[in-house]
């Protein structure tokens, strides 16, 4: 996408937040990364924050690569580890507004144990998972997002493990806002984002993404353009509906939508009210959910 | 430690419960809540240096600490802070492995794993302690080190000396010497996070000052971008190196105790160190010329103070809590001038001046 505006050399809206020099971009023709990268771009820039607050944190892997084409102070961390890198950048710097984009391999394999903390601990941070299914960069293995029977090089016969539900485990951990969207529902991503970016607290974004290359081509899903079809066409909004119900069955449908937008004190908010001792002890501390601070929408 | 941690200016604090390390979390906890710092027990020591890491990046002076297992859950974002350049400290109160091994014993066995235990070529900085005055200003001494040179620093502590109470006064805060890093002072559009200096370390913006860069532990250009080509990694990664080898005397720290006359010179760090002395004056006493080379930097190697005990010593002994990690250093620069002799235990039990006075008998 952005390459083709390169061309024509008019400038794009999102010219100024994109690091033009490092363009182009490794990913595959076909893949829905660069899409929601576009969306993330999007929504920066109507949450109106000041661009020196925003940092964006990302893993290893294909998604991990989106931080190292935006032009902000960008992150890039070691395998599985995002997380716990971003929540150090959150606590010693609380007025930033902190992103992590990663992969379901890179988030909820090897750093599903900080996924999970993080949420519980309700450290302010958005998490944008772009799920394709297998892992991409490494040439298209099993990961815990595929589907039961799904062909991947190290499931040559077929995937004999039971996938994760990744928003429902978001869920149950304590995230306070879980959305699922597909890379064609492009305008509900980028509401989620600006939503999630503007709320207070853990929240969680899940995008399933055609990688044709590896997961689509193994599976005879088709070119890029019918495995975004079929994500899109399989898929069915459920708005606030429980995620552990929201399944993605390849074989029926595959559910969507924005689940769980709630109010839960963050790991800042009750670190300081623990610690503003003359309030006596904790036991006896009255939790409270403090105010949003409502921000413009774009 | 903690009040060399504090008076450094040491604000965030990212650790996992582990024995004999958690001493240093339970007063980081209560201390830096109140000094408007941050205190948070991670899931793993993985996530814990990670944390670190992210703090340093935004600004604030951050440690860690841990113990054998835990140091070696850390090696890779250790190596992702030498790559990427982050200041930070980590405390690793040694203890006997391999494996969970012996927990609440005294051992010295990280030596080598402070060097290489994290994959890749790169340089490495550790200090270790033998008094509880050194504790704090070694602690004081990782911080400004890490800040000066953008490199993690390992402070290797045993657990004779982590548990050890002595008294000691502390200095006047304005009299401790604290180094804050370098911040650019170019424009951001000019600013050059990786840049060759004449020191060999680049300028360091905080996110979130304005300067937006990339910071990755892939191999990454001037700009801080990932890049594959030759001509930009060998330099990088020979800067890398040279920042430490071309600084080495701010950060070489020994002691010499009496090694002008000595013949036979004692080799040694930690805890080992104090039984080391006990043993140099009780051997003078009976006559034999024992010196005493105590290790304080114990990375990079202190090659130039074992070449000048070498000058007059024919015999060096090195008595360590491990298999022989120093000795293998020392035997290392030593030319063939001199003998070296090990005195190793790894029994969980530290090294009396006894079993260091008899062997000095048996090799003098
Ligand atoms: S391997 Fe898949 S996910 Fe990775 S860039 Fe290619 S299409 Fe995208």
């Amino acid at each position: 996408m952005t390459k083709k505006k390169q061309k024509v050399a008019l400038p794009h809206p999102h010219d100024p937040l994109l690091r033009a020099d490092r363009i182009p971009h490794i990913w595959c023709p076909g893949c829905g990364i660069g899409t929601i990268f576009g969306c993330v771009l999007t929504a920066i820039q109507k949450s109106g924050l000041p661009l020196d607050d925003v940092a964006m944190v990302s893993g290893i892997g294909c998604t991990g690569r989106m931080a190292g084409y935006l032009n902000l102070d960008s992150f890039h961390t070691t395998h599985g580890r995002a997380i716990p890198f971003a929540t150090g950048l959150k606590l010693a710097r609380p007025q930033s507004s902190v992103i992590v984009t990663s992969g379901d391999g890179d988030l909820f394999a090897i750093g599903g144990n900080h996924f999970i903390h993080a949420a519980r601990r309700n450290v302010d941070m958005t998490i944008v998972c772009v799920n394709n299914f297998n892992y991409g960069m490494t040439g298209g293995q099993v990961a815990p997002s595929t589907p039961f029977g799904a062909k991947t090089t190290t499931t040559p016969i077929g995937n004999f493990e039971e996938p994760f539900n990744f928003c429902s485990l978001a869920a149950a951990c304590g995230a306070v806002y879980v959305a699922r969207w597909t890379t064609l529902h492009i305008r509900w991503i980028t509401d989620s984002l600006l939503e999630a970016i503007q709320k207070r607290g853990f929240s969680f974004l899940e995008i399933l993404a055609p990688c044709p290359v590896t997961f689509g081509r193994r599976n005879k899903l088709g070119k890029a353009v019918d495995l975004i079809k079929f994500l899109h066409e399989r898929s069915v909004v459920r708005n606030q509906i429980d995620p552990k119900d929201a399944v993605l069955d390849f074989n029926k449908h595959l559910v969507v939508g924005k689940f769980i937008d709630i109010e839960r004190p963050t790991f800042l908010d009750n670190y300081q009210l623990i610690n503003r001792r003359e309030l006596g002890d904790w036991p006896a501390l009255e939790r409270q959910v403090p105010r949003m601070e409502k921000q413009a929408k774009g | 430690m903690v009040e060399g941690a504090l008076v450094a200016g040491c604000r965030f604090f990212a650790g996992y419960p582990i024995t004999p390390a958690s001493e240093i979390s339970e007063i980081l906890s209560i201390k830096l809540p109140r000094l408007d710092g941050t205190f948070i027990q991670m899931e793993d020591e993985i996530a814990s240096l990670g944390a670190v890491i992210g703090a340093s990046l935004a600004g604030v002076k951050s440690m860690t600490a841990t113990s054998g297992p835990g140091f070696s859950l850390m090696q890779e974002n250790l190596g992702f802070a030498i790559m990427a350049e982050v200041p930070c400290v980590i405390v690793n109160v040694m203890r006997g492995g391999p494996s969970t091994g012996l927990p609440t014993f005294p051992s010295q066995s990280d030596v080598m794993q402070a060097r290489w235990g994290t994959h890749g070529d790169h340089p490495a900085i550790a200090l270790s302690a033998s008094t509880v005055r050194e504790c704090y200003e070694m602690t004081v001494k990782a911080f400004n080190l890490s800040e000066k040179f953008r490199t993690p620093v390992v402070l290797l502590m045993d657990e004779v000396v982590a548990h050890m109470r002595e008294k000691m006064v502390l200095p006047d805060e304005d009299d401790v010497e604290v180094f804050n890093r370098v911040k650019p002072t170019v424009p951001p559009e000019w600013y050059m996070p990786y840049e060759d200096t004449p020191r060999g370390v680049p300028a360091m913006a905080n996110f979130g000052e304005g300067y937006r860069y990339h910071v990755t532990g892939l191999t990454h250009d001037v700009r801080g971008f990932p890049t594959s080509r030759p001509d930009e990694i060998g330099p990088f990664i020979a800067r890398l190196h040279r920042k430490i080898s071309q600084h080495f005397s701010e950060i070489q720290m020994a002691e010499f105790f009496q090694t002008e006359d000595a013949e036979i010179t004692i080799v040694a760090y930690g805890c080992v160190a104090r039984s080391a002395r006990r043993a140099m004056i009780e051997a003078r006493e009976r006559g034999i010329k024992v010196g005493l080379l105590k290790l304080v930097t114990i990375w990079p190697f202190a090659r130039s103070a074992v070449e000048k005990v070498l000058q007059k010593s024919r015999i060096l002994l090195v008595p360590e809590m491990n298999m022989g990690q120093i000795s293998r250093e020392v035997k290392r620069v030593n030319p063939g001038v001199a003998k070296v002799f090990t005195l190793n235990k790894v029994d969980g039990t530290i090294i009396t001046p006894e079993e260091i006075l008899n062997r000095i008998t048996e090799v003098a």
